[in-house]
């Protein structure tokens, strides 16, 4: 017994030390976020401060956050719903009603995702300027679908083949159609399922960084290109960096810790469960 | 065989009740829009000489494509692409499988510490390059700075001496943690039973880690590589928001380059190509990851 002790209170110290090495920029910038100006850029650097909340206050305040904030949120959770609705009828059929070409049509959704975003820019951009689409929230939404779709598509077939096909069998016997079906049992029973997928739809439009900085000015920027603003001087002000910084990281860190397990699941394409 | 003709047959019962184009449509419609139209203008205004600035776009044929393969910016910005991608692949996979063996074993508070350190591939990447570049590695009030200053070692200015190298550890920083936390949960799917009767038979950690752990993480390790390089052969906000592709071209990837030349120079001809050229790259990229998945389709 003691020597198994031993080793468990061995690796705890070497666990805690990669954990606390790995996660220390965001600690080191949760401190930051809670410095004065000065105190922020001090050397030798503070550790023990009077923790202050004006950078908060200052950055909702002068830098119009809660607009940005506002802007990644309606993104997020609006591209994250059109995909979920346009993917479940092709889940669905994909899972229950399989065809010999259900296999090629699923890797080919895959091959859409591998397409590198630089390739297409340009109409993109071109398009947008056109139809008067750039710096605006709808055509980040619209994009944003369009880059999900696969993904969603993919996870919720993995999930409704986890369900028993006998229970839609047995359903189908006793007369529900197949609308009724779906509405009344398939979904209820993928519900958390299609729950992870929203979140992991959610973090990955939150976090997105491409065309969020090239199709958006000032009207519809997202947390991301505000973020990407303070690479001008602007990014001196370290406090109000660090606090804008916590402010949106936040939220997704959450979810993703929430969403861990179904995350590899939709990451890998079901490769890796 | 059998199984095809079974499914076949369902499709073709159940054919009746459910037709399940309708269903597909609003799925596959827009996605193939979305993976044609757009790329097929690309490589159509790769052929003109199209320029933001200047009136007039004539066709040019591979005008575009000559001038940019007689350009060295993009060999430098080839390589930087290859070097980014190849470093921190390195580092996710060495230091990805020993996270993953690390925090599998069982410590006091290990579902804490292996939150921890999954925790930044969720920090967005506008903020991880921020954080880095001017709380840890800006030269005259970071945190490094500090330190090796402490320790005698003078200050590196890392931006300057070694901006690829820089942007190469930030986006690490990222990649590091979906790396361990994909073998991780690969790792907890591994058969307890064998594992222990290796240990009975008196099999070393390290021999454990080489036959059976390493053989069991291997095609984990080649998803965590393709999906890698899919999303590391695009890094362009890391870049935009700390170095701007410079000093000259030394942290000028292959996107980067393409942004410069279409949306700085406005030259959307020369971009073009250059867009080409990334999806070409990242094409050869897929046809592996997507035989792979295939393989696990079955």
């Amino acid at each position: 017994m003691r020597p198994k002790t031993k080793r468990k209170i061995g690796m705890t110290f070497v666990g805690w030390f990669v954990a606390l090495l790995v996660a220390f920029p965001i600690f080191w910038m949760t401190l930051a976020a809670f410095k004065t100006e000065i105190g922020a850029v001090a050397t030798p650097p503070e550790l023990f401060f009077w923790p202050t909340l004006e950078n908060f206050a200052e950055v909702r305040s002068r830098a119009d956050y809660p607009v940005f904030a506002m802007n990644s949120i309606v993104i997020s959770v609006t591209a994250t719903f059109f995909a979920i609705v346009i993917a479940l009828p092709a889940a669905y059929a994909m899972a229950f009603h399989p065809s010999r070409h259900t296999k090629d049509l699923l890797l080919w959704m895959l091959s859409t995702k591998m397409m590198p975003a630089i390739g297409v820019l340009l109409p993109i951009y071109l398009a947008y300027r056109e139809l008067h689409l750039l710096d605006t929230v709808s055509g980040l939404i619209i994009i944003y679908i369009l880059m999900n779709l696969p993904i969603v598509a993919w996870m919720i077939y993995s999930f409704f083949r986890d369900v028993p096909k006998e229970i839609l069998e047995a359903s189908r016997i006793d007369g529900a159609k197949p609308w009724q079906q779906v509405t009344m049992l398939l979904v209820p029973l993928a519900l958390p399922g299609i729950a992870s997928t929203a979140l992991l739809s959610i973090i990955l439009c939150w976090n997105e960084a491409f065309w969020s900085i090239n199709l958006t000015a000032t009207q519809a920027r997202p947390l991301t290109a505000f973020i990407a603003s303070f690479s001008s001087p602007e990014g001196l002000f370290w406090a109000k960096l660090s606090a804008a910084s916590l402010l949106a990281i936040a939220p997704i860190v959450v979810l993703g810790f929430m969403t861990q397990r179904q995350l590899v699941r939709g990451l890998t394409f079901g490769a890796v469960k | 065989m059998a199984n095809v003709a079974q499914s076949g047959a369902r499709s073709k019962r159940s054919g009746r009740e459910v037709r399940t184009g309708p269903l597909l449509a609003p799925t596959v419609v827009p996605l193939v829009f979305w993976a044609f139209v757009p790329l097929a203008v690309t490589l159509w205004f790769s052929l003109l000489h199209y320029n933001l600035l200047d009136p007039i776009t004539h066709f040019v044929g591979f005008d575009n494509y000559s001038f940019l393969f007689t350009d060295p910016s993009l060999f430098d910005a080839l390589w930087n692409t290859v070097a980014l991608v190849g470093g921190v692949l390195i580092a996710s996979i060495v230091l990805g499988c020993l996270f993953a063996v690390l925090f599998d074993q069982e410590f006091y508070g290990c579902s804490i510490a292996r939150l921890l350190v999954i925790a930044p591939f969720f920090v967005m990447p506008t903020v991880s390059a921020l954080i880095w570049k001017n709380l840890l590695m800006q030269p005259v009030n970071g945190l490094f700075a500090f330190i090796t200053r402490s320790l005698g070692l003078g200050v590196v200015d890392w931006f300057g001496t070694w901006p690829l190298t820089s942007i190469g550890v930030i986006v690490a920083w990222q990649w590091v943690p979906f790396a361990t936390l994909i073998l991780l949960t690969a790792i907890q799917s591994l058969d307890r039973e064998q594992v222990e009767a290796a240990r009975m038979d008196g099999a070393k950690p390290v021999s454990m880690f080489f036959f059976i752990v390493l053989p069991h993480l291997a095609r984990p390790i080649a998803v965590v590589i393709m999906i890698e390089t899919i999303f590391l052969l695009s890094i362009f906000a890391e870049i935009l928001v700390t170095t701007n592709g410079g000093p000259g071209d030394a942290s000028t990837n292959l996107p980067y380059l393409v942004y410069k030349t279409a949306l700085l120079d406005f030259d959307v001809g020369g971009g073009s190509a250059g867009g080409i050229v990334a999806v070409i790259l990242a094409n050869v990229v897929a046809i592996f990851l997507l035989r792979t998945v295939a393989r696990s389709l079955d």
